[in-house]
């Protein structure tokens, strides 16, 4: 029997609101007990003074990009950037080749990912056939395969009767429905967002209204089914007020905002600088603002990176050629920390609840985002003020494609621990 | 001055020193252009991802004038049709060694791109809906001809400014030089942020409005590749937005029409009013080569004088 004591640590959990310095045994894969001065014979020990145990921390929105684009992420190299960013589950979008519709492609992730990953794996199936808005995929079968959510992410269902219906089923199997919320028609392949910096460049607007009439539609279509439902990577003021209002209402309504939403805005782009392409684009100051207000005042529920390789070919060529998204596991902790804790708008137990308990209640994960005696042994201990500066080229992911890189941090993951075993190490 | 991108980014100064250069090369009556030596054994690499017949002829006479060679590589036919990408592309003519490389690219930012990877000073001959800095500075030597200074004037730009680069451009020169400015076309093409990318910089929906007491009246090619979107009703345009003789009433009697070209005589104006004496359309062309020598010289000749 494996065991791990993790000693002296601030232990801190989000559930039940512990926060004090103590100790934690694993055995195998599940916490036994957490309290002061434990002694185990013959178990490893990792000495946590002066750091942070928190629940492992939950990405539930990140591109693996297996099967199809292994010449941009693998399982393996993603599951390692995951470790290396202090997660240790992370969710994997359907958007592969093939897409993730059914319970084959969800078997065979799943299998991928217990031969090669450091991290716990937990896909989610596309809400349509290909995701091509038209026909539902085979969503029961996905869910007994293993999946946990379902969305057609990048590629969102524009018809809204096939939306209804999938929230329909989705309700059956108790799946959350995750929307990607940007109205096609409206935002018409826009590179950036639509303001002033667009107008100035010349590039084409993707208009903020293009993801509030797409989360407007969702909830009111949550009002007439009841499905639970989850705006992703949320990027604009109005459509938080939206969601703040549906929430209010006691609808089943959660959603995640990103780091690099929290983080820049249109402006802060170097001109023409592919690496901060992303859908949603970064928005307005105005927009910015009103997240990192969202998190505070608990409209949002958990922050998911959107995590996006791209290899550097793809990323080397004309903006308006260059694909949308950036990578972002290795940097959520530092970008989450400055923008949100030492700029003094959240305590540090709420971050550690936008990481770890916030995902786990949507997905349903019963057993993770908490640390207590009888819970999974994922845990993630980092430090709040260690200084660093972060070097793309160090990153353990494939690609490249980072606003960040070169920015100097405070605070980052020191060791991440999934199943009881210590998988990532500073 | 390491290359040519946008007007945005250029001082008043350094767009003066162009602009009076730029007289020096400017044929006098029935004479062409002076054929000087200054850049006697420069190469210069004109690169036209996108077909104009017009920016490309004007450069290369520019080069060859001031005795550089220059060579003209257009998209169809080159490795860009064969599906080379563009950072290869500009890899493979920088190994070359050119001494400077005019680019037109459809894509905005294009020539920011590659001027962030390559040592070769950059000249944006036009990229997307962005910026066309030569055609800026040619549109105000056409100006500066007829008129003492620009401080002052009052100027009217007509037509699809959101997609239009030589907007942009003469929108940042105009406003360094205390123009007052203003932009008008339908709500879809002229967004209320185009008032907010430069200072004294106005927007009417009125065509009347934008003409009366204006100084100078630049019309913008209506581009046809876009019609398909609906910007505006098909055939309205002309009707509310296309410049004919009545409006002329409304301006300064000694109003200057001007237009990049190449025109569409009927849909964005008349062509009464293109052959009309108020129209300065080909002196635009005219000035076309003298400016570009005048930006030639600056980047290439050493006249050491930078602005960036």
């Amino acid at each position: 029997m494996a065991k791990l004591l993790i000693k002296n640590g601030r232990v801190m959990d989000p559930e039940t609101g512990h926060d004090q310095v103590a100790d934690i045994l694993i055995r195998d894969r599940y916490v036994v007990r957490v309290g002061q001065n434990l002694h185990a014979i013959a178990a490893t020990l990792f000495d946590a003074t002066g750091l942070v145990v928190a629940p492992g921390f939950i990405d539930m929105h990140v591109h693996l990009r297996e099967p199809g684009f292994e010449h941009a992420e693998t399982i393996e190299t993603g599951s390692r950037a995951a470790a290396g960013g202090g997660f240790t589950s992370v969710c994997a979008m359907p958007n592969t080749q093939p897409v993730n519709d059914d319970a084959t492609v969800t078997r065979y992730v799943l299998e991928r990912a217990a031969r090669s990953a450091v991290v716990n794996v937990f896909p989610i199936g596309a809400i349509t056939k290909n995701s091509a808005g038209q026909e539902l995929a085979a969503i029961g079968s996905m869910k007994n395969a293993g999946a946990v959510a379902i969305s057609d992410d990048g590629k969102p269902v524009m018809n809204s009767r096939v939306m209804r219906r999938a929230m329909e089923f989705a309700r059956v199997f108790d799946l959350p429905v995750i929307d990607h919320c940007e109205d096609l028609e409206l935002s018409a392949g826009g590179d950036m967002h639509e303001g002033l910096e667009s107008t100035r460049l010349g590039l084409k607007g993707s208009p903020g209204c293009a993801e509030d009439v797409m989360v407007a539609r969702d909830l009111l279509l949550v009002e007439v089914t009841g499905a639970r439902y989850h705006t992703a990577h949320v990027s604009t003021r109005r459509s938080l007020e939206l969601i703040r209002e549906a929430k209010a209402r006691g609808l089943p309504v959660s959603c995640e905002v990103t780091p690099h939403h929290l983080a820049l805005a249109d402006a802060d782009m170097i001109p023409y600088d592919s690496n901060y392409k992303m859908r949603p684009p970064l928005r307005s100051r105005q927009d910015v603002a009103a997240l990192a207000d969202g998190v505070a005042a608990g409209v949002v529920d958990a922050i998911a990176t959107d995590h996006a390789p791209h290899p550097g070919s793809e990323k080397m060529q004309e903006f308006e050629r260059c694909p949308h998204g950036v990578i972002g596991l290795e940097t959520a902790l530092a970008v989450a920390l400055q923008v949100l804790v030492h700029s003094g708008r959240i305590p540090l137990m709420r971050l550690v609840e936008l990481f770890t308990l916030g995902p786990a209640r949507i997905l349903g994960l019963a057993s993770r985002g908490r640390l207590s005696a009888g819970m999974a042994a994922d845990v993630t201990i980092f430090d709040p003020d260690v200084e660093w500066t972060y070097d793309v080229n160090r990153s353990l992911c494939k690609a490249r494609n980072s606003p960040f890189d070169g920015r100097k941090f405070r605070g980052a993951p020191v060791a991440t621990v999934v199943g009881g075993r210590i998988v990532w190490q500073r | 001055m390491a290359g040519l991108l946008g007007i945005e980014g250029l001082e008043r100064s350094e767009i003066e020193a162009i602009l009076n250069r730029a007289r020096d090369f400017q044929p006098f009556e029935n004479h062409t252009y002076k054929r000087l030596d200054v850049l006697k054994g420069k190469l210069i690499v004109n690169l036209f991802f996108e077909a104009s017949t017009r920016t490309r002829t004007s450069f290369e006479i520019a080069a060859k004038r001031l005795g550089a060679d220059a060579v003209s590589i257009t998209a169809a036919g080159s490795s860009v049709s064969k599906g080379e990408s563009l950072v290869d592309t500009l890899n493979t003519l920088a190994a070359m060694h050119p001494d400077a490389i005019v680019m037109r690219h459809a894509a905005s930012g294009a020539p920011h791109f590659l001027a962030r990877h390559l040592a070769t000073p950059i000249i944006n001959a036009g990229d997307g809906t962005h910026e066309h800095p030569t055609q800026a500075l040619l549109d105000a030597r056409t100006i500066l001809d007829q008129r003492p200074s620009l401080e002052g004037l009052r100027v009217a730009i007509i037509g699809d400014i959101a997609h239009s680069r030589v907007a942009r451009s003469n929108i940042h020169l105009l406003s360094k030089f205390g123009v007052d400015l203003v932009l008008c076309g339908p709500a879809s093409l002229a967004p209320p942020e185009l008032a907010r990318i430069a200072p004294g910089v106005r927007i009417t929906y009125d065509m009347r409005e934008a003409i009366r007491d204006a100084d100078v009246i630049m019309m913008l090619r209506v581009q046809l590749e876009r019609q398909h979107e609906a910007f505006f009703p098909g055939g309205e345009y002309f009707q509310f937005y296309g410049l004919r003789l009545e409006h002329l009433d409304l301006a300064r009697p000694d109003v200057l029409v001007m237009h990049p070209g190449p025109i569409n005589r009927g849909r964005e104006i008349s062509s009464e009013v293109a052959d009309s004496q108020k129209s300065v359309i080909l002196s635009q062309v005219e000035n076309g080569v003298a400016v570009r020598m005048a930006v030639l010289e600056r980047i290439l000749g050493g006249h050491g004088k930078t602005a960036d």
